[in-house]
């Protein structure tokens, strides 16, 4: 009996250790974007956000200052007015020893919006948005109309074609990478959105998840809305795709995360301000603002929690369709 | 009766959206860097044949085969120790029932938020001044890593710590490359835990029942029934795995530098020489022959895993 007890409490305590290490890099994200600068400078650690407020005493008043410089003895300061945003007096020299100091805790929300405000993240979020729609709709489009006929016709070379297909699927990105620069160069289209969009609205794995799906539906059914009249789009749309909901959720579940997180492909097909997309935007952004880290955390953070909130609300379904498209493929 | 000719051209039809996307930017790229690796070839086309002078460039050119180790050093360490964690995270989600929804959420997050946002939080982590893992190994008597900065071999420093010499070839991965190497494994692990959790669910109870019945204890049933049963999914894992490892390139190219790669190249993975060669410096030819050294040896390990696996099918 002691030793499953001892048992359950080990099982647990692991569980919880890794359950920490994965989500303690986002906690910290989110604390540090909330922290000041000068808590962050200060080398203080902890997740909760602090901030150092300075006082000034004068003949048993307490008024909050703002220390501009200080040597051994005596400092000099700004002594703010009563609404604590604009200064009273500017430039007062006082004795160090009339100053006390008090941590507060503080959230500075405002970094999110300072962030926001820096670098065109509306703009690149609209981009994101934009091409990651156009792509989704791309690949649901093209993918059902390829699923349906490798699932449901007959036509010469149907498993070559399906195979090469799948065959392609295995090729890495980086391979194609250069060669596609060089054509997309030759018509154009570095630094538009076709470049980000067009190579997309085709998805082999979504071609793929969907065959399988489509293969499952009895023969039956199709055998029945044939004899009613209905045209081959027909039964692709009105009883094909209606019963296939869950299986389209989880491919544009899938192809928005891939959009929403892609990095190579954009950095390399855009140059431009306008079209870049969130991804690479905040990566400029990292590299031009490394020292400023609150605002490099409240930039990660917002790029982050639109997908979070849609892996949250449908967790369940993507958990389960990682497990058994991953365990297929 | 339709007539046959119908019935041969729809199906074309209906495949074409998706043929030309998957033709005209995954085919013909794909056969056009094998061709033009073999040509000069720059932003203005390509321009005359040469051969295997790229090849042959290849292997007498330093910073090639620092990345193609820096690579194998990423893959020998990734691979295996999320194998391993992930397979025991498993095991021990499979034990409890309470809760594992949470743990299983929880797990899975890195899987679906973006790289380059992860490896901004990773990088600020390892900072040296007020990083959280300088503070955390500080309660370890450890101080002052230069995590990403420090090009010297973990085992180096590690045995150089002891008062111990090695050679230089067994230094192993730089302290910047291990670092890249833990966020590869935190990364990974989560995606790879559930994996296997699925997998050990598929395993009959009766098994385990029937091994309790004959005196077996839970280590000999781990390594007697859930081992050799799970084995199709540990190759599943595998495979992935190593595929994914060998293009990392985001973590890369986020965490490290300026110079990206850096200190002294060390953590210059293949796919960022790819990008380097081809992008910034737009040697296309040479860098397609990279490209292709990288998809022949994904493809060749891929297959050796493969024959691997019927071997050992239970």
């Amino acid at each position: 009996m002691f030793k499953r007890i001892l048992g359950k409490g080990i099982t647990y305590l692991l569980l919880i250790l890794c359950g920490l290490v994965m989500v303690v890099p986002f906690l910290w994200m989110v604390s540090t974007a909330m922290k000041s600068q000068t808590d962050i400078n200060s080398g203080s650690i902890g997740f909760i956000p602090y901030s150092n407020v300075t006082y000034y005493h004068n003949e048993g008043k307490k008024e909050k200052a703002n220390i501009v410089t200080q040597d051994k003895e005596f400092s000099v300061i700004n002594i703010y007015s009563e609404d604590g945003k604009t200064f009273k007096r500017s430039y007062v020299k006082v004795p160090n020893s009339s100053l006390t100091f008090e941590k507060k805790i503080k959230f500075n929300f405002k970094n999110f919006s300072e962030a926001f405000s820096k670098v065109p993240f509306g703009r690149y979020f609209i981009n994101t948005i934009f091409v990651s729609l156009c792509v989704l709709l791309g690949v649901l489009i093209s993918s059902s109309l390829a699923a349906y006929a490798f699932a449901r016709m007959r036509f010469k070379g149907r498993d070559f074609i399906f195979y090469l297909f799948i065959s392609m699927m295995m090729v890495p990105q980086p391979i194609y990478l250069i060669p596609s620069y060089y054509l997309l160069t030759k018509i154009g289209w570095i630094n538009t959105y076709w470049a980000l969009i067009i190579p997309w609205v085709a998805n082999i794995f979504s071609i793929f998840l969907l065959r399988q799906q489509f293969k499952t539906i009895p023969k039956d059914l199709f055998d029945a809305a044939v004899i009613d009249g209905c045209s081959r789009f027909g039964i692709l749309w009105k009883i094909i795709l209606p019963i296939s909901k869950p299986i389209l959720a989880t491919t544009a579940i899938f192809s928005i995360i891939g959009s929403w997180n892609s990095f190579m492909w954009p950095l390399v097909m855009t140059s431009s301000e306008n079209i870049r997309v969130l991804q690479v935007g905040l990566s400029y952004f990292a590299q031009e603002s490394s020292s400023h880290t609150a605002l490099l955390m409240s930039a990660s953070t917002f790029s982050i929690v639109p997908l979070l909130i849609l892996f949250l609300f449908a967790q369940r379904q993507i958990i389960s369709s990682f497990v058994t498209s991953g365990l297929k493929g | 009766m339709k007539p046959k000719k119908d019935l041969n051209l729809f199906p074309y039809l209906y495949i074409l959206p998706a043929a030309v996307i998957v033709i005209a930017f995954r085919l013909i790229p794909i056969i056009l860097s094998f061709i033009l690796s073999f040509f000069k070839w720059t932003i203005k086309g390509p321009e005359k044949f040469i051969g295997l002078t790229n090849y042959s460039q290849l292997l007498r050119d330093p910073g090639f085969w620092q990345s193609l180790t820096n690579t194998f050093y990423l893959v020998i360490f990734v691979v295996p120790i999320t194998l391993i964690l992930s397979l025991l995270f498993a095991s021990l989600l499979n034990r409890t029932t309470k809760l594992s929804g949470l743990f299983r959420t929880t797990y899975f997050i890195p899987t679906v938020t973006s790289l380059v946002a992860i490896s901004i939080v990773w990088k600020l982590i390892f900072s040296p001044q007020n990083g959280l893992m300088n503070h955390i190994l500080g309660f370890f008597g450890i101080h002052g890593l230069g995590w990403l900065s420090e090009s010297r071999g973990i085992f180096t420093l590690l045995f150089g710590a002891m008062g111990l010499k090695i050679p230089a070839f067994l230094g192993g991965p730089s302290l910047a490359l291990f670092a890249i190497i833990i966020v590869c494994i935190w990364r990974s692990l989560g995606y790879n835990t559930i994996i296997y959790l699925a997998g050990l669910q598929n395993i009959p109870e009766v098994y385990y029942e029937a091994a309790e019945i004959d005196g077996a204890s839970k280590i000999k049933q781990f390594f007697k029934i859930t081992i050799p049963l799970i084995s199709p999914t540990t190759f599943y894992v595998l495979i992935m795995t190593t595929i994914i490892t060998f293009q990392v390139f985001a973590q890369v190219y986020m965490m490290t530098g300026p110079p990206v790669g850096g200190p002294l190249g060390t953590t210059k993975v293949i796919v960022y020489y790819i990008f380097e060669k081809g992008i910034d410096a737009q040697e296309f030819s040479y860098a397609s022959a990279i490209a292709l050294v990288l998809f022949i040896i994904i493809l060749s390990l891929t297959m050796l895993q493969k024959r691997l696996e019927k071997k050992v099918q239970y």
